[in-house]
């Protein structure tokens, strides 16, 4: 139609140029879209760190705390359970706390930061069941060992650091929540030790 | 076509103009971006309305972020009744029992800003004045015959309605009572000026409840109009481009 | 690799043909004006609606106890929550906004006529279903301007004589609006009336497409074939469903042509949009109604009761006719006499630019009284506002009975074979 002729460069430079600036303006425009799927301030505050009173647990005994919908356990162990840790090495399958199942400062034969306590969620790593804490009779699970964790599902077993045992279906350890000890008798679940 | 516009535009403004009504209202000219203002308000609203008054929406997490308050300190400074700092802002007022002492309960003020506006709150607050007639002996210029009691008549002191108000008032030309209508007869705690200040942070402070994210919403806004106004230069010269071939 | 893969495709199903049919070879009038961006601007909300009502969807909560809350956890505790709900509830106003303006440009040019009717009664049942759809979401929020807004539409259908009690308690599910109402509000507003839109708005544009757009001279440009000579024809490469039967002139393809102006449109209405969104979401209280920000309660009623702005013609309408009974049936055969308007103009001539003084006159006297009428249905109604009101509704049925009275044998002044330059 147009007599002059047509500036083909111009042309194809505008297109590019508002395909591009457009471009731009699509995907700023996805990200309250996206960002909106994030955890509310309602998700996170129900997600926040959990304080538990540690100072009236029994040597050997077991409590339960519930971090953002997942049981955690706490157990006091006692001398002779930490001694025992380090007798069955050969029959885990990650002795060494290899697999990152545990925040940095927990990776040490023991996985926790006092010895005296583990913090353990308390959920089999295979498929999520609860194991059961077998506290003295667990040598009906793994002979020479009185203390573990025994998960009714599957049979997998773990030992007293949540450790897994070798030819069980559950493939690792049982993880190990950020937790530090903010104060003496106080466990804090969910921020690690130096955060905060 | 012109012409009709012109005639039509010509026309909605007064038709508006003979929808308004009320009294007027003094201005709060607050500032949302004050944060030390806010914070204020915050310490006030905490300390003085809180035990009637929720802010069931708000948190107290949010609170102290936005107004750019140390958690620690919010904590120990404006939590009084126990919660997680996750928490709303709550109080455990029973309901049933305020109603029947108050006659209505104490509504929620997260969003009260929003409904009344900021004005009208800030009105409000400052036109308390003695009646003896009235349950808590105040009665408001504003909102009349209100529930309330007039809880910073300690640092307010106690006004009263003016001579020539209450001849109107008695008379056949009732208006709408406005602040001009009040004077104070007992200095309280602070002076007018003082007392207006306190008054305009608390409604700072609930105008920010109201709208958490109006801050950020119009940051963001410049961003995105200059945004479009660039792309719009880009489609007019493309348009402009390919309209070369129109005759 | 591209080219193998249209050929792929096109050999399945005709992707190439329908785009060259309905864009890159659509004729369109090169004359069109200001007026015609609102079409496509509907078409940009429409989709803001449903992508910003599906986020929405996420985390709004359909019941009583809850639904006023989770509008505010959207706004507070959802990250972004609060632009979604600006852009949806800006959105609705926008709407209609650029729903009016572009029924008016119809009505102006003459774009209902012949052969467009059906188009137009498509037009219409999307303006229906859009103030249906509306009216259901704004009980969502269930603010109390949204429980006594919904409250006063429902009785009205307890005017119909004989069943009309029964008639509003099965609408509300209950005795007075409750979450039952809300609930099934949110069923029709999320699903149901979406659908139908959708489907509309197809329908719409395909009847378009069939019939051609019409232009602000309303002229032919699809002459008949063997008529025009062919240097007075476009030089544009047309879809041979059109070039077939007819000889087309004045016209260029819709793409690349008004796709380029459109997006241009677009981007200014955006920033008209943003600018509303980002700095006065409530509109003046328009928008975002302030009885809005407490929540339903059935024993408080608001000062002032009065619809959301864009139903404020039709209310005023209602209100103003001292009968229940009658106030509604003036309401609906207000908006019947917008489906009849194609058979009220018994002309040929289709735009106001072409017709008589007196056809101008009635153009500008229906304009005046629709927009008197939407701005008092704003106002707490009063004895001077129902007069004017019920002279405007004079206006506005005179306009349809005067155009049916004058159009058949109208003074027109002669229409131009050709688009003038």
């Amino acid at each position: 139609m147009s007599n002059a002729p047509v500036n083909n460069g111009r042309r194809r430079f505008l297109t590019a140029a508002t395909s591009v600036v457009g471009g731009v303006g699509v995907v700023g425009a996805a990200v309250p879209f996206i960002a909106s799927w994030n955890p509310s301030a309602k998700a996170k505050a129900a997600g926040a760190p959990v304080e538990v009173n540690i100072s009236k647990i029994a040597t050997g005994q077991l409590i339960r705390a519930e971090y953002r919908g997942k049981p955690v356990y706490i157990v006091r162990r006692g001398k002779d359970i930490i001694d025992g840790l380090s007798g069955h090495d050969d029959l885990l399958r990650d002795p060494a706390s290899e697999e990152a199942q545990q925040p940095s400062y927990a990776t040490n034969p023991h996985r926790s930061i006092n010895p005296e306590y583990l913090v353990a969620e308390g959920v089999c790593t295979h498929l999520g069941c609860a194991p059961t804490y077998q506290k003295g009779d667990f040598a009906e699970q793994v002979e020479g060992v009185d203390y573990g964790f025994f998960c009714p599902c599957h049979g997998s077993k773990f030992d007293m650091a949540g450790r897994v045992f070798a030819g069980v279906p559950a493939p690792l350890n049982l993880v190990v929540p950020e937790h530090s000890f903010p104060s003496e008798g106080t466990l804090l679940i969910g921020i690690g030790q130096g955060d905060a | 076509m012109k012409k009709i516009i012109i005639a039509l535009l010509t026309l909605v403004p007064t038709l508006v103009l003979a929808a308004g009504g009320g009294a007027p209202l003094d201005h709060a000219n607050n500032d949302i971006t004050d944060k030390e203002s806010l914070r204020n308000g915050a310490a006030t609203y905490m300390n003085n309305c809180l035990g009637c008054h929720q802010l069931q929406y708000q948190r107290y997490n949010r609170t102290f972020t936005d107004l750019e308050i140390d958690e620690k300190e919010g904590i120990e400074t404006l939590m009084f009744t126990g919660e997680k700092v996750g928490d709303h802002i709550t109080n455990t007022m029973p309901e049933k029992e305020a109603a029947a002492f108050f006659g209505a309960a104490p509504p929620d003020l997260t969003l009260v800003t929003r409904f009344r506006s900021s004005d009208w709150l800030y009105t409000y607050l400052r036109s308390f004045y003695a009646d003896s007639a009235r349950p808590f002996g105040v009665n408001n210029a504003v909102f009349k015959d209100v529930g309330m009691p007039h809880v910073f008549q300690q640092l307010q002191g106690v006004q009263e309605l003016t001579a020539d108000a209450k001849a109107m008032l008695q008379s056949d030309k009732v208006r709408p009572l406005t602040s001009a209508d009040l004077v104070l007869t007992q200095p309280g705690d602070l002076t007018p000026a003082e007392y207006d200040v306190v008054v305009r942070d608390l409604v700072n402070f609930l105008e920010y409840t109201g709208e958490p994210s109006k801050v950020e919403r119009h940051r963001l806004g410049y961003w995105v109009l200059g945004f479009l106004v660039i792309l719009f230069i880009f489609s007019y010269l493309l348009k402009k481009e390919y309209w070369r071939d129109v005759h | 690799m591209f080219a193998n893969l249209m050929a792929w495709f096109d050999a399945r199903l005709p992707v190439t043909d329908a785009w060259n049919k309905h864009l890159a070879q659509y004729p369109a009038p090169k004359n069109f004006n200001f007026w015609y961006f609102f079409g496509s601007l509907a078409m940009l909300v429409l989709v803001n609606q449903i992508v910003t009502g599906i986020w929405l969807t996420m985390n709004y909560e359909p019941s009583g106890d809850g639904a006023f809350a989770s509008v505010e956890y959207i706004m507070r505790d959802v990250d972004y929550g609060w632009l979604l709900r600006y852009m949806h509830s800006t959105g609705a106003s926008a709407f209609f906004i650029v729903v009016y303006l572009h029924m008016y440009r119809g009505l102006m040019y003459g774009s209902y006529q012949k052969p467009r009717e059906l188009l137009w009664i498509f037009g219409m049942l999307i303006y229906l279903v859009l103030m249906a759809e509306a009216f259901m979401g704004y009980l969502l929020p269930w603010g109390n301007m949204s429980f006594w807004g919904a409250q006063v539409i429902i009785s009205l259908f307890g005017a119909i004589p004989v069943i009309g009690d029964d008639l509003t308690t099965w609408i509300r599910g209950d005795y007075v609006i409750s979450g039952a109402t809300l609930n099934r509000f949110f069923a029709l507003h999320v699903i149901a009336l979406p659908l139908v839109l959708v489907i509309l708005v197809f329908l719409h544009i395909l009847a378009l497409h069939e019939v051609g757009s019409n232009n602000p001279e309303g002229t032919n440009i699809k002459k008949k074939k063997g008529s025009v000579p062919e240097e007075e024809k476009s030089k544009f490469t047309f879809h041979k469903a059109y070039t077939d039967k007819y000889d087309i002139v004045d016209a260029i393809p819709f793409h690349p042509y008004y796709s380029v102006k459109d997006i241009m449109g677009v981007v200014g209405f955006l920033i008209l949009f943003c600018w509303v969104m980002f700095f006065a979401p409530e509109g003046g209280g328009y928008f975002l109604e302030a009885p809005n920000f407490t929540p339903a309660n059935g024993l408080k009623t608001p000062e002032h009761i009065v619809p959301v702005w864009y139903f404020g013609p039709f209310y005023t309408i209602l209100r103003v006719i001292p009968d229940k009974l009658l106030g509604m049936l003036g309401m609906f055969a207000a908006i019947g006499m917008l489906f009849a308007l194609p058979w009220f103009d018994r002309g040929t001539v289709k735009s106001f630019k072409f017709r008589s003084k007196w056809h101008l006159f009635n153009l500008v006297q229906f304009t005046i009284c629709f927009i008197v009428l939407g701005v008092l249905g704003t106002m707490p109604a009063s004895e001077l506002a129902n007069l004017i009101g019920r002279i405007a509704t004079l206006g506005y049925f005179g306009f349809f009975i005067a155009l049916w009275f004058y159009s058949k044998n109208e003074q027109t002044k002669p229409v131009p074979e050709r688009v003038s330059k």
